[in-house]
């Protein structure tokens, strides 16, 4: 008879946690904003994604036949180097970290300081760079042609075996968006596993859209924990003089400003920043915590977060759940 | 006689200022609420900002070049087209929100 009146209690104790958390319109409206919709792809996409990738694991099309597209996007390093700043030929230091290419599918604008509007315009950019690939259109097109094998993708994806680079860059650029992460744990609870998400990782995610508190979803904006824009965030060791954005829209805001970098699977992509100044998460969220309007051309966009310990682990048990 | 004139002159300088039309546009939803508007020569643009987030206003454009800064949401910013030509209209923070202004 008392366990008869009790489990009733429990339960009404239970699911008023997680009621004070989100309610359920809430979640709808969440679920609205933050769910990825399916990448827009080209009609020929498999065929196109096939050669693409081949291309893009192929050493061959580098001026040294050491190097290529993959060499920086390791699939298992979340299609990231690990290093703080790239490597290019005979380890060549590049000024700045690798991007992932996870969820470009979604990008409006492309590499730290947007100098590609899309992926067929970027995908060519590195094969062109002396110091990454070391090629000219007419090398790159040279070697493609050189490879029987490639002969029969172009068939399947264009209907003719033509080599030319605007192909080459379709099929790169359509490899690129298939290379999607929509599933991550916190995609599961929007689509309502709600055993997805922990209460820790839900405060944290609480917290990293509250613009009273960690206001991160100010500038990593739903749907891809990005709002394709270009701020300057404070990094102190500006010693590499990196100009940013402010190449491309010479205005002061952009002075040094650079990217917002989508953030699932984010967990696989260390270190971060554009200068890889960031060993971990934990390093990313303490330097919003310590940086400030005094910095120079720092972008207004950024608010003065003030998160003590505990709320800084919810918050990385949030960034966590992103995987 | 005198302040006949005066007040002749006072009324031309009214009628100029109210012929000067301004125009609204937003920016929501990271977008400029309209993608193009052709005005006249000495009309000006407000653009108030409807996000809750900053936008910049800015033009590099050779008949109007122009940058209002970034500013919050609530917040509005106007300018005066006071040559012909066509201007193009950008949000710096976010390179796709693009306006095209066509002055008369
Ligand atoms: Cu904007």
């Amino acid at each position: 008879m008392r366990l008869w009146i009790f489990l009733p209690l429990l339960a009404i104790c239970v699911e008023s946690a997680a009621e004070a958390l989100f309610s359920k319109d809430e979640i709808r409206e969440l679920r609205k904003q933050w769910l990825l919709p399916a990448p827009t792809l080209h009609p020929r996409h498999k065929q196109l994604s096939k050669l693409g990738k081949k291309l893009f694991f192929d050493t061959d099309l580098s001026i040294d036949k050491s190097t290529s597209c993959a060499s920086c996007h390791i699939p298992e390093l979340g299609w990231s180097d690990g290093k703080s700043t790239a490597q290019g030929l005979d380890g060549a230091p590049l000024k700045r970290a690798t991007p992932s290419i996870i969820n470009t599918a979604y990008s409006k604008v492309l590499m730290w300081d947007g100098r590609a509007d899309s992926l067929e315009q970027q995908a060519l950019m590195p094969f062109f760079d002396p110091l990454e690939m070391g090629l000219n259109e007419k090398l790159l097109v040279a070697k493609v042609a050189s490879n029987q094998e490639y002969s029969a993708l172009f068939a399947q994806a264009f209907g003719d075996s033509a080599i030319d680079s605007a192909r080459i860059s379709s099929a790169l650029a359509e490899f690129q968006r298939s290379i999607t992460a929509s599933n991550t744990r916190f995609d599961r609870w929007l689509k309502g596993d709600e055993s997805a998400l922990n209460n820790e990782e839900l405060l944290g995610f609480k917290l990293f859209i509250d613009p009273q508190k960690a206001a991160c979803a100010v500038c990593h904006h739903p749907p891809n924990f990005t709002d394709d824009g270009f701020h300057n965030i404070g990094l102190s060791n500006q010693h590499l003089e990196d100009p940013g954005r402010y190449r491309f829209t010479p205005i002061s805001l952009m002075k040094s400003a650079f990217k917002t970098p989508s953030l699932r699977l984010a967990t696989r992509t260390a270190p971060y920043f554009h200068d890889g100044s960031a060993k971990t998460l934990l390093e990313v969220v303490e330097h919003y915590q310590k940086v400030g309007a005094k910095e120079h051309n720092f972008s207004p966009s950024l608010l003065p977060v003030n998160l003590n310990k505990e709320e800084k682990e919810k918050l990385l048990a949030f960034l966590n759940s992103l995987e | 006689m005198k302040f006949f004139i005066t007040a002749i002159l006072a009324l031309l300088s009214m009628s100029t200022s109210v012929m000067a039309a301004e125009h609204v546009i937003g920016q929501k939803n990271k977008a400029f609420t309209k993608k193009s508007i052709t005005i006249k020569k000495g009309d000006s643009i407000k653009f108030p900002n409807q996000d809750p987030f900053f936008h910049n206003v800015y033009s590099m454009s050779e008949s109007k070049s122009f940058d209002l800064g970034s500013y919050a949401k609530g917040v509005s910013k106007s300018v005066k087209f006071d040559k012909q030509g066509e201007v193009i209209v950008q949000c710096a923070i976010h390179p796709f929100m693009k306006l095209k202004v066509k002055v008369e």
